[in-house]
């Protein structure tokens, strides 16, 4: 872990496109995911990645995948209730399980299906940002095994990316938005989380809200987040409900 | 600098032990590990960093929480005495600030601004991995002792161990989930302190110690508080209004 320093993020936002809600958001996000899928399934590499977006209870929402197998994994946890993607959701951690046949007992409706289907090794990364949770990306692979510190960097780095991209989304923020501005998100600033807790209350939104309506705002000031963020937690800053 | 008694090194590991218990405070336990540190080699501020998985040291824990010191803590994404510790996996010990600009052009200034004038940084090992590090800072340019290196990376060692909550993590995968859960409870606090901070008018290095003694005096876990602050305020009529 600590042998190499690899900018992950870099590389997977080189990656990808943001997503571009010109059109109908909806659409334009599950084609973002599922071009996401596809470019993680190469870079991991993996024989399949899926994308589930819950409610905060955790009903699904949208699921996207790499391939119709993929995505029958995928669907097989909400038909079940169950399974590592379900669980890295609720818990707020990853679910990495590189010998699905040593945990039946964990899950045992999903365990036994998704063997069936040919899954060998599953990794549920969840879609967060401290509590505000939007999912789960679920990694997997035909052959048993454990996936690399490298590869494991990757896919949190997936991760991020889509949750910027889901938000980014959801303010309507266009896919010309400079990058390196809004990029701050995932680059853990303390900064950035702080002023999403007050914009939350600010705004009286969820928390997921209080980060789209800050990421939204910098796009329109066309300054970055981090610096928007700073304005907010000292006291210059105060989204209001309408101007947001 | 300071030789620490043996009896009072002695108190610490005990209340390290007790605290480790089924289900405890990952971030309250690194908070004690760091306060402690301070205290034992007298230096005035500790704070500890960890690996993200995605090659980024992230901030956990410090013995203050003051704004200017997340700064640095923060600024060592980039350069800086852990991100130095974490990489070779070796201490670094003794570093005077005042000449240290070419080792680390952003962090020596800025950390010699803040009134400090050595550094100190050890890594956190898991075997051959290293998971993060501990960072000491000293206002004078007094060093640390060869004895005193060792109690800080006994204390260092502690805290792996206890952020692993387990004696032997066999498998990698377990070290990640770990891992990444305790860098995402430190988010939590963080949207914490800002929804405090706004709901009382305060500012946030303020919104950090009431809800320290807030969840002291409601004998709760942080973390769990944070959490419920964020996700269910109207049930903290107290705190949350």
């Amino acid at each position: 872990m600590g042998d190499s320093h690899p900018d992950d993020l870099a590389a997977v936002r080189d990656l990808l496109p943001r997503v571009d809600p010109a059109g109908d958001i909806t659409s334009d996000v599950r084609t973002w995911l599922a071009r996401m899928c596809s470019a993680a399934v190469t870079a991991l590499p993996a024989s399949g990645v899926g994308v589930s977006l819950m409610t905060d209870t955790g009903v699904l929402a949208v699921a996207q995948a790499s391939d119709r197998l993929a995505e029958a994994v995928g669907t097989l946890q909400f038909t079940l209730g169950e399974g590592p993607c379900v669980d890295a959701f609720h818990g707020h951690r990853p679910v990495l399980v590189p010998d699905l046949r040593a945990v039946a007992t964990r899950w045992p409706g999903y365990a036994p299906a998704a063997l069936a289907l040919g899954v060998g090794a599953v990794f549920s990364f969840p879609l967060q940002v401290g509590v505000a949770h939007l999912g789960a990306l679920d990694v997997h692979r035909a052959r048993p095994g454990e996936l690399s510190a490298s590869a494991t960097g990757f896919a949190l780095a997936f991760a991020d990316v889509t949750v910027e991209a889901l938000l980014d989304a959801q303010g309507a923020v266009s896919a010309a938005a400079d990058p390196g501005g809004l990029d701050g998100v995932v680059d853990g600033h303390y900064v950035v989380y702080q002023a999403q807790g007050m914009t939350m209350v600010d705004l009286g939104v969820s928390l997921v809200e209080a980060l789209v309506r800050l990421r939204a705002h910098a796009f329109a000031v066309d300054r970055p987040l981090l610096d928007v963020a700073r304005d907010v937690v000292e006291g210059r800053l105060r989204l209001e409900p309408d101007t947001a | 600098m300071a030789t620490v008694a043996p009896a009072r090194l002695a108190e610490v590991f005990v209340e390290v032990a007790d605290t480790l218990v089924d289900d405890f405070d990952v971030i309250e336990f690194l908070q004690m590990i760091t306060t402690r540190t301070s205290e034992l080699v007298e230096v005035p501020a500790v704070g500890l960093l960890l690996d993200d998985g995605r090659g980024r040291l992230q901030f956990m824990a410090a013995s203050d929480e003051e704004t200017r010191l997340l700064e640095l803590f923060q600024i060592q994404h980039n350069e800086g005495p852990c991100l130095d510790a974490f990489t070779l996996g070796t201490p670094v010990v003794n570093a005077d600030l005042a000449h240290a600009e070419t080792r680390w052009p952003t962090f020596a200034p800025r950390a010699a601004a803040s009134g400090f004038r050595s550094v100190h940084a050890l890594p956190l090992r898991l075997r051959s991995t290293v998971i993060g590090a501990l960072n000491l800072f000293g206002t004078d340019a007094g060093s640390l002792e060869p004895g005193d290196v060792k109690i800080v990376q006994a204390l260092a060692d502690v805290a792996t161990i206890g952020l692993l909550q387990e004696k032997t993590i066999r498998h990698g995968e377990v070290l990640t989930e770990q891992l990444q859960h305790a860098l995402n409870s430190r988010v939590v606090i963080e949207q914490a302190k800002g929804a405090l901070a706004r709901t009382h008018g305060i500012g946030v290095d303020a919104a950090f110690e009431l809800l320290r003694s807030y969840a002291r005096t409601h004998n709760r876990k942080l973390v769990d508080l944070a959490r419920t602050v964020v996700t269910e305020p109207h049930t903290l009529p107290g705190l949350m209004r």
